[in-house]
Formats: structure tokens, C-alpha cells, sequence
């Protein structure tokens, strides 16, 4: 019976449900998971990361670039973080549309957008997908992790439905009943950026189907105040960055510390 | 002879604009008001071609009005003036543009400083701390260079304002009579009489 409502995105069931935006979803909660924590002076984001193995070659995330692997966190616009779970070609797709859209608002206002604005116009498209048809939504959910002048540090969260809501703390892809609720345990609203990081990597820990942390597994970013400038900057962690932080919060296994004089 | 001053002060901006409606040699009225309240916090002077200044007010008012329904929140006076200023820009690059010429001084809440910017018809635009279009900007940019105190309270900057009135009043050929005057600081937009 159902299937006679799956076919086109843009058809409602007769219990009222759009089932290709409900598969969407089922498709991101398989993905690699994304935990985010709005701290008072910043925000933290790690994500997990599926594409791994011993032949994959990641040299270029190594060196160069801005930090991360382009495969879960992306650098938005200079005060934007993003962080993806779902279909990567997709989250490709609408990361390139996210940095348009970010450009468009500095070329018309001559200043960084605001990170509501920035999930406003990528849920403003995703939405389309659910009313049109013929076209398959976008199978990816993203979090952004930015800083406006306007409401100061914020988290933001939106789904293939278009829905978008912000956070204090939360996370999309697998796993995230579990995530959730640590994330509400040990949640406090003062919590500082240096707290929050631990309180990530705890969960991300936790969460993880492999009992060992490591930055072949993860990615990791943080948006805080330049102290100078008083502008935001985002720090998008590079692998050996990763192994660092790692180490320094007691979550590495023993037996990678030998891998670690590799690098 | 149009003339339109504005200058800022310690966390506030003046903005004056004369009241006449000219068409040809003839003074058609003499109360017109100038200077548009664009949100809370931010004013615009215009002057220029009769017709186009009112169009092009009105389209930005509703434009800056738009954002604010939009968002809940009021573009900030940069972004306000850089919005203005690509308009005017786009315009002039059209088949019939606005000439328009406007000084757009505003209050941002959210670093407590105020702003002013200077903007053409061209689309030149440059963030200033005094600044005039029209006639008077012959006779009043060397006082306010002699008078123009970034900390002044607003009696002095009120002043100075006057100074420039007064002197444009004894040497312009053809002068306005009256001014309207708009302050913008922390508490909002208000009119004040000189």
C-alpha cells in the first residue's frame, strides 16, 4: 500500500506524511554522527567519519587546505562552521550553494551573513524539494556552528524537510538517541568552550561504533573571538591537531600513541 | 539650492536637510521633510532630482522595512549604507538611474557606536565624520573642519550645526529659510528644533 505513495517527493500519504522526506531522514541517521555544543565564548563541532581505511589517501588533509578532510566539516563563510551528515554528494552540493549564498549577502551588505540568514536560504531550497516534484530531496542534515553580531555565538540545525531550529547542544546521524541524552546529562548553560570540547569528545567517544578515537576517524572544529580582533574565527582541526587534542584529553588508546611517532 | 548636513558626536548623529520644494525659480512650499527614518536607528538625507529622490527613498525604506520583518532585526548602519549604495550603483548602470545624492546616519546597537556615510549618485560612498551635499557643502565643510569635535555633546554639535546654517544663510545667493533637523543616537530617531 504504501509504496503507492513513495514514488513522487511531493504526494502525501493518506495519514498525511511525505514518505521520501521520512526515507531522507532514515538515510542521515546511518550516516557518520555530528555532535555540536554552544559554549558562551564559542562554539565546538566533531563529526565522525565513515570513509576510512588504510589505502584511503589523506595526505592531502594533512598539509594544506584549512584544516579537515572535506568529507564532514566545511568552512562556510569566515564566521560559519558546517557540519554534515547524509548522502556526501549531496552535503557537496549544498555546501557549494551555503558558500554562494554567504557571498551574495557580503556582496549586497558588505558584511559576514548571519547564521540564521545562511540555514534560512539552504532550508528556503531544501523545502523547494518537498513541494516540487519529479526531483529527490536532499538526503543530508547540517549543523551550523557560527557567530553573528546580532545573538552573538549560535547553533543551528536543519533536515531535509526544511525544518531548521537552533541548539545549545545536539547532534545529527547515528547514534543520536544515545548522544543526546549524555549531551543533556552534562550540559550546563555556562559551559566554556574549553568544557564543551571535552563534553564533545566524551560523547563523540561513546557514540562511536570503534572504542578507540583517533583523526582517521574524526573531524574537528572550533569558532571562537580572535582575542585581537574581536572578529570570529574558525579553527577546522588538521589530523595531526586531532591526535593532539586527543592525547591531551586522555582519549587515546596506548597501542596508536607508537602510530602517533609516524606523523 | 538644496543643502543637507550631517554630522556625528559623542554617540549620536545630526542630520539636517532644508524644507524647500523648488521647481524652476519658483519655491512651490516650504515644509517638506527630507530626511526618512529608515528603523530605529538609522535616518537618510536626500536630495537631487525632484521625483527620483522621493522614488528612491521610498524604495529603500521599504526595502530596509522588508529585512526587518524578515529577520526581527534591523540591518546595521554598514550594512544598511552598503545596500543603499550597490542600489544606486545598479541604478546608474540602467537605462534610466535615480540621481540621487543621500547621507545616511545611523546608531549600531550592537557595538554602541554611531555611523555616517556620504553617498552619490554615482555610488561613491565613504563613511565620514561630517559631510554635506547640495550648495552647502561649499560654505559648511570648512567650519565643520574649524568645528567638528567627534566627543561634542549634542548642545555643541547642535552648534556647529547652526554655524553652518547661519553661514549659508548670510553667503548662499539663494538660501533656504528652514531646516528640518533629525538626531539618532542609543534611545532611537527623534527631531529636534534648533
Amino acid at each position: 500500500m504504501a509504496r503507492r505513495y513513495d514514488s513522487r517527493t511531493t504526494i502525501f500519504s493518506p495519514e498525511g506524511r511525505l514518505y521520501q522526506i521520512e526515507y531522507a531522514m532514515e538515510a542521515i541517521s546511518h550516516a557518520g554522527t555530528v555532535i555540536g555544543v554552544l559554549a558562551t565564548d564559542g562554539v565546538v563541532l566533531a563529526a565522525e567519519k565513515k570513509v576510512t581505511g588504510k589505502l584511503l589517501d589523506l595526505s592531502s588533509s594533512k598539509e594544506g587546505g584549512y584544516g579537515g578532510s572535506g568529507e564532514k566539516i566545511f568552512l562556510l563563510n569566515a564566521n560559519v562552521i558546517g557540519g554534515v551528515a547524509g548522502l556526501t554528494a549531496d552535503a557537496n552540493s549544498l555546501v557549494n550553494y551555503a558558500r554562494t549564498a554567504a557571498q551574495r549577502h557580503l556582496l549586497s551588505y558588505n558584511e559576514d551573513i548571519p547564521v540564521e540568514l545562511l540555514a534560512q536560504r539552504l532550508c528556503d531550497l531544501k523545502q523547494g524539494y518537498t513541494q516540487f516534484g519529479g526531483l529527490r530531496p536532499f538526503g543530508v542534515s547540517l549543523l551550523y556552528a557560527g557567530y553573528d553580531p546580532h545573538y552573538q555565538f549560535q547553533l543551528y540545525h536543519s533536515d531535509p524537510s526544511g525544518n531548521y531550529s537552533g541548539w545549545k547542544a545536539t547532534c545529527i546521524g547515528a547514534n543520536i538517541g544515545t548522544a543526546q541524552s549524555l549531551l543533556k546529562q552534562e550540559y550546563k548553560d555556562d559551559i566554556t568552550v574549553k568544557e564543551a570540547i571535552s563534553l564533545v569528545l566524551k560523547t563523540m567517544s561513546k557514540t562511536m561504533d570503534s572504542p578507540t578515537l583517533g583523526s582517521e576517524k574524526l573531524e574537528f572544529a572550533v569558532l571562537m573571538l580572535d582575542p585581537k580582533t574581536k572578529q570570529p574565527r574558525a579553527k577546522i582541526y588538521k589530523p595531526a591537531e586531532i591526535d593532539a587534542l586527543l592525547l591531551a584529553e586522555g582519549l587515546m588508546k596506548k597501542d596508536e600513541d607508537t602510530e602517533m611517532k609516524g606523523v | 539650492m538644496e543643502v543637507s548636513f550631517a554630522l556625528t558626536g559623542k554617540d549620536y548623529v545630526i542630520v539636517a536637510a532644508d524644507t524647500t520644494a523648488a521647481r524652476s525659480i519658483v519655491k512651490m512650499k516650504t515644509d517638506q521633510d527630507k530626511i526618512k527614518i529608515l528603523s530605529p536607528h538609522l535616518l537618510m538625507a536626500y536630495s537631487g532630482e525632484p521625483g527620483d529622490t522621493l522614488q528612491f527613498a521610498e524604495y529603500v525604506e521599504r526595502n530596509i522595512r522588508l529585512y526587518q520583518i524578515r529577520n526581527l532585526y534591523a540591518l546595521s548602519p554598514s550594512a544598511a549604507a552598503s545596500w543603499i549604495r550597490r542600489s544606486l550603483a545598479e541604478s546608474l548602470r540602467s537605462r534610466n538611474s535615480y540621481a540621487v545624492n543621500l547621507l545616511v546616519g545611523g546608531f549600531d546597537t550592537t557595538t554602541q557606536e554611531p555611523h555616517l556615510y556620504w553617498i552619490d549618485y554615482l555610488g561613491t560612498m565613504t563613511e565620514i565624520p561630517f559631510g554635506a551635499h547640495g550648495y552647502g557643502s561649499y560654505f559648511a565643510l570648512s567650519l565643520l573642519d574649524r568645528y567638528h569635535d567627534p566627543d561634542a555633546s549634542l548642545e555643541e554639535g547642535l552648534a556647529t550645526l547652526k554655524r553652518c546654517i547661519d553661514e549659508v544663510s548670510k553667503r548662499l545667493v539663494v538660501s533656504p529659510d528652514r531646516y528640518k533637523v533629525k538626531v539618532v543616537d542609543k534611545d532611537g530617531v527623534r527631531e529636534v528644533e534648533l
